[in-house]
């Protein structure tokens, strides 16, 4: 089997250059790619474009590089909770285009499935819809949505072995099997990494060839955003 | 500027149903074997009032069929979280997917009820609730998707603005979040349904809400017809 294992989050993001542009899975900070962001930070890109459901609170997960200023423009669904942003984009600093959650989950999709558009009902007479070709099928009109890819795509699974292979947990899978499969570099970082032979065939989320570097992660805070609880 | 518009505005009755008064109202509308998505706020309230005797499937769109109560303090797992983020468990019999697949059973019309809140709602079933002029744009999230798509859709919302003015108006003057997709609307003065042809038609009246209460806080066209009933909660 061919390896693609790295030692550490540094050498998978060793060759990410200014301006580049990313993919990073997580839904709020479920299921993000928590040692990728530490490594991003530490090398200090700049200019990049994060396409990522939401953008992190201000001292984790996107904020963190919000906060140091390495992120030019932002692409999601919702990016509230983070008082960061708000500043950046109010002041012009940040750019950032705001897409329904549905088509952004099929425009990655796309990227990794080989196509170029679709149409979907997302949108259709709201100001998404603005520039964009309409078509009725069906007597419904539909908006055209394009593909999207990056130039690295970082994802995290709970599990993965040495061909790249992964199984993601709970719903910290989200949006990290459309953008594995959307990058053209996709880096993968796991709680647990196993030798090929370890993990049912049966049961991968992620099939190892989306996947060109993997590394074994470290000291995962997972937080939550909002933790509510009932009583025992 | 504030006193002058609530001048020609009504008064508003005190009796009006509160949060949790319309869930309540919404719950009534669940019907056995549905697949329902349910907003962030009053929509996820409606879950709480479902009768055991009734067995529906909620739906979370970053990946989840089978939303369970939260968790206990033991159970809280980082893994787990609804499209509010809120910590969640999941009922026996669960799902999980990925995003892409959850909008396309929501765009596909798998799930039959999808409950959400508004701002504004159209006498034609124009809905927006994701953006005011004028302040922090936070995103549209899954909204635009799910009132797309959804083969039924009920709003849970508040008859008028806190000054007053009514939001179910003859157009919206917010940024739209979808056309002509709302079915159903349970306020805290009404249940009203939009009629195919435009036009809110009055079912029911809030415990203690009169018709001609709810013909001053609507500024859209208001269907009245036959006596209409007190909802039952």
């Amino acid at each position: 089997m061919i390896n693609k294992v790295v030692a550490d989050a540094d050498e998978a993001v060793r060759d990410i250059p200014d301006q580049a542009v990313l993919m990073l899975g997580g839904f709020g900070l479920c299921g993000i790619p928590e040692n990728a962001i530490a490594a991003l930070l530490r090398k200090g890109v700049k200019g990049l474009t994060c396409i990522s459901n939401n953008a992190g609170v201000d001292d984790f997960g996107i904020g963190l590089m919000l906060k140091t200023r390495q992120v030019k423009k932002m692409i999601s669904s919702y990016v509230g909770e983070n008082a960061e942003f708000e500043r950046q984009l109010l002041s012009g600093e940040l750019e950032v285009e705001l897409i329904p959650q549905g088509t952004l989950a099929e425009r990655v999709r796309a990227g990794g499935a080989g196509i170029p558009a679709f149409f979907t009902p997302a949108g259709v007479g709201t100001e998404v819809a603005a520039g964009k070709e309409t078509r009725d099928f069906g007597g419904k009109t539909y908006l055209m949505e394009r593909w999207l890819r990056a130039d690295f795509s970082l994802v995290k699974a709970w599990k993965g072995d040495t061909a790249g292979n992964l199984i993601y947990r709970g719903t910290a899978r989200n949006f990290n099997p459309m953008m594995a499969a959307a990058g053209q570099v996709t880096i993968a970082e796991v709680e647990e990494l196993v030798p090929v032979g370890q993990l049912d065939p049966n049961h991968i989320h992620t099939p190892g060839i989306y996947v060109h570097r993997i590394f074994q992660g470290r000291g995962y805070e997972k937080r939550i955003e909002q933790r509510t609880t009932r009583k025992a | 500027m504030k006193s002058e518009l609530s001048n020609e505005l009504h008064e508003k009755p005190d009796r009006m149903l509160d949060k949790i008064g319309i869930a309540k109202r919404i719950a009534r509308e669940v019907m056995d074997g549905m697949y329902i998505n349910l907003g962030i706020g009053i929509p996820t309230l409606v879950a709480n009032y479902i009768p055991s005797s009734i067995n529906v499937v909620l739906q979370s769109e970053n990946g989840l069929l089978g939303i369970g109560p939260f968790p206990t303090e033991a159970e809280v797992d980082p893994d787990l979280i609804n499209a509010g983020k809120q910590t969640i468990t999941m009922m026996p019999g669960s799902a999980l997917f990925s995003s892409a697949e959850s909008f396309a059973m929501i765009r596909s019309g798998k799930v039959d009820l999808t409950i959400l809140g508004a701002m504004e709602v159209s006498e034609q079933g124009d809905i927006a609730n994701w953006k005011v002029p004028g302040k922090m744009v936070k995103g549209m999230g899954g909204a635009m998707d799910l009132v797309a798509s959804a083969k039924h859709i009920i709003v849970a919302m508040q008859h008028c603005s806190k000054d007053g003015a009514s939001k179910l108006l003859p157009s919206c003057t917010l940024p739209i979040t979808g056309l002509r997709c709302v079915k159903r609307i349970v306020s805290d003065m009404a249940v009203l349904d939009v009629l195919p042809d435009g036009g809110f038609k009055l079912l029911e009246r809030a415990p203690g809400v009169t018709v001609d209460d709810i013909k001053k806080a609507t500024a859209g066209k208001l269907v009245v017809g036959g006596e209409i009933p007190e909802m039952t909660l």
